[in-house]
């Protein structure tokens, strides 16, 4: 069978196939062109299940086909919408489907801020729809905690930091160390591990989540939605530090209470073992004074008392009043003392304290009237002529009767 | 020991001790009454004093083992598990 051709030559060379073409056309490219920045107009933008991004880079006469590999677009902290102005850095190539390709490895906005501005206001603004940053949801910080965590590096200055001030404010806790990458490739995943793994704990009353300081990109992950979510959905009340001068993270909104630094995180997650001896002594002195008060009074009671039964007082009785008068303005007089010269020291507190015991002012002479059924008598009328009563004093109970006024 | 049982009763004592105060300075209680609570008062400071000074500062590190169990390492002060070495 002969078939005719339309020319009478045939190739003399074997001919390429399209492969072949397009593979010596990509070795040109590669080899001629080197890396570049890009500048242009996002079109066309698609992402893959594999995690890798296509799309196009548009000026007004013509647009080149990009593709951004998963390693290298999970870096990019936000996907680019359509029509955005960026630059996009990479290298020339062919693809297999013989189109001329740009292999983005980075990409930057051209406007201030970049991804990352657009990258927090959609994390922000997802967080708020859910009421993730409202003043309300704020927890209160225990008193006294036992357990207390820290979600940092292991490596870094701050777990140190907190260390070193709690030892010194409240040495009473047990402090947990949950390690977690915080910044570069993977540390949003794992400070998301850290904080899954504290809230297994089977105590924890408050944790910390914090980092130093560090650039913009150092700090991202406290960026991270993600992260900001579970750190909103920690059982135990949060405290955010994340060591920087101006942005806030998105981690310190949602957590229940922000800290400058590491130091100051601890210093609010402890109470300080001296300002709590400071009030001991406080209420110590209140308590002494309420004391005070309350036997003037009572003595003032009973000498009003003795003054209205006048003469007709048992002698024994009107004793007994009078060496309460005394030994009641004598105590007085040096609770009034104490109360002045102790200020904040916690062990002198202690001795006076002592030295007002109820027992030693009964010691000095202090007495009590019951009547048969041990009712405490107060008044002239629990005095009728004849009646007998009981006094109770220091070392047991004298009987006692009422004479007959005149 | 007992971070938590410092925690517990701190906290109690230190709420009890308002509550005496309070009621010794407002409240028309009778001598005797007056008296027990001074007494109850001076013992509360002293425990609460004792309890202040306890120190115990313990430093561990949380992680997770291969079966999914969690496991708490201690720690020293330089943040060393002592068992290291």
């Amino acid at each position: 069978m002969t078939l005719a051709l339309p020319f009478d030559e045939s190739p003399r060379e074997r001919p390429s196939t399209v492969s072949e073409v397009v593979a010596s056309a990509r070795l040109v490219i590669e080899h001629a062109l080197p890396a570049q920045w890009v500048e242009g107009e996002i079109s066309n933008f698609k992402t893959y299940p594999s995690g890798h991004w296509y799309f196009s880079l548009k000026d007004p006469a013509t647009q080149l086909r990009c593709v951004m590999f998963r390693s290298d677009a999970r870096r990019v902290p936000a996907l680019p919408s359509q029509g955005m102005k960026v630059y996009a850095r990479g290298e020339l190539s062919i693809s297999k489907r013989g189109e001329l390709e740009l292999i983005v490895r980075q990409l930057l906005a051209t406007t201030e801020g970049g991804f990352y501005a657009i990258a927090l206001e959609r994390a922000r603004a997802a967080l708020e729809k859910d009421g993730l940053l409202a003043a309300e949801r704020k927890r209160p910080l225990p008193a006294f905690p036992a357990v207390v965590g820290v979600v940092t590096s292991p490596e870094g200055a701050v777990w140190h930091d907190i260390v070193a001030v709690i030892g010194r404010r409240w040495p009473a806790v047990e402090l947990v160390l949950i390690g977690a990458r915080v910044q570069g490739d993977g540390a949003p995943e794992d400070l998301m591990r850290a904080l899954a793994l504290a809230d297994r704990l089977p105590r924890l009353d408050v944790l910390i989540v914090g980092r130093g300081g560090g650039s913009r990109e150092d700090l991202w992950a406290f960026n991270d939605e993600r992260v900001a979510r579970a750190v909103a959905a920690s059982r135990a009340p949060t405290i955010a530090a994340v060591g920087h001068e101006t942005d806030v993270t998105l981690t310190e909104l949602v957590a229940d209470v922000r800290a400058a630094t590491p130091s100051a995180a601890a210093e609010k997650a402890v109470p300080d073992r001296a300002d709590l001896a400071r009030r001991l002594a406080v209420t110590g002195n209140g308590l002494a004074a309420a004391v005070a008060r309350r036997l003037e009074l009572a003595e003032e009671r009973v000498s009003h008392a003795a003054t209205r039964l006048g003469g007709s007082v048992d002698r024994r009785l009107a004793a007994t009043l009078e060496r309460l008068r005394r030994h009641g303005t004598r105590m007085g007089a040096a609770c009034d003392r104490r109360l002045a010269a102790r200020t904040a020291d916690v062990a002198r507190l202690g001795a006076s304290l002592d030295a007002l015991s109820p027992l030693k002012v009964v010691g000095r002479g202090y007495s009590v009237a019951r009547d048969a059924g041990g009712r405490v008598l107060r008044r002239v009328a629990d005095f009728p002529a004849g009646r007998e009563f009981r006094l109770r004093v220091t070392d047991g109970e004298v009987p006692a009767r009422a004479e007959e006024r005149t | 020991m007992s971070a938590e049982r410092t925690k517990k009763s701190l906290e109690d004592d230190l709420n009890r001790l308002d509550a005496i105060v309070r009621a010794l300075e407002t409240e028309d209680v009778d001598l005797d009454r007056a008296l027990a609570l001074f007494e109850e008062g001076v013992e509360r400071l002293r425990t609460a004093r004792e309890r202040l000074s306890e120190a115990g500062l313990r430093l561990r590190q949380l992680r997770e083992a291969a079966d999914g169990e969690l496991k708490l390492d201690d720690l020293d002060r330089a943040g060393r598990r002592p068992t290291d070495d």
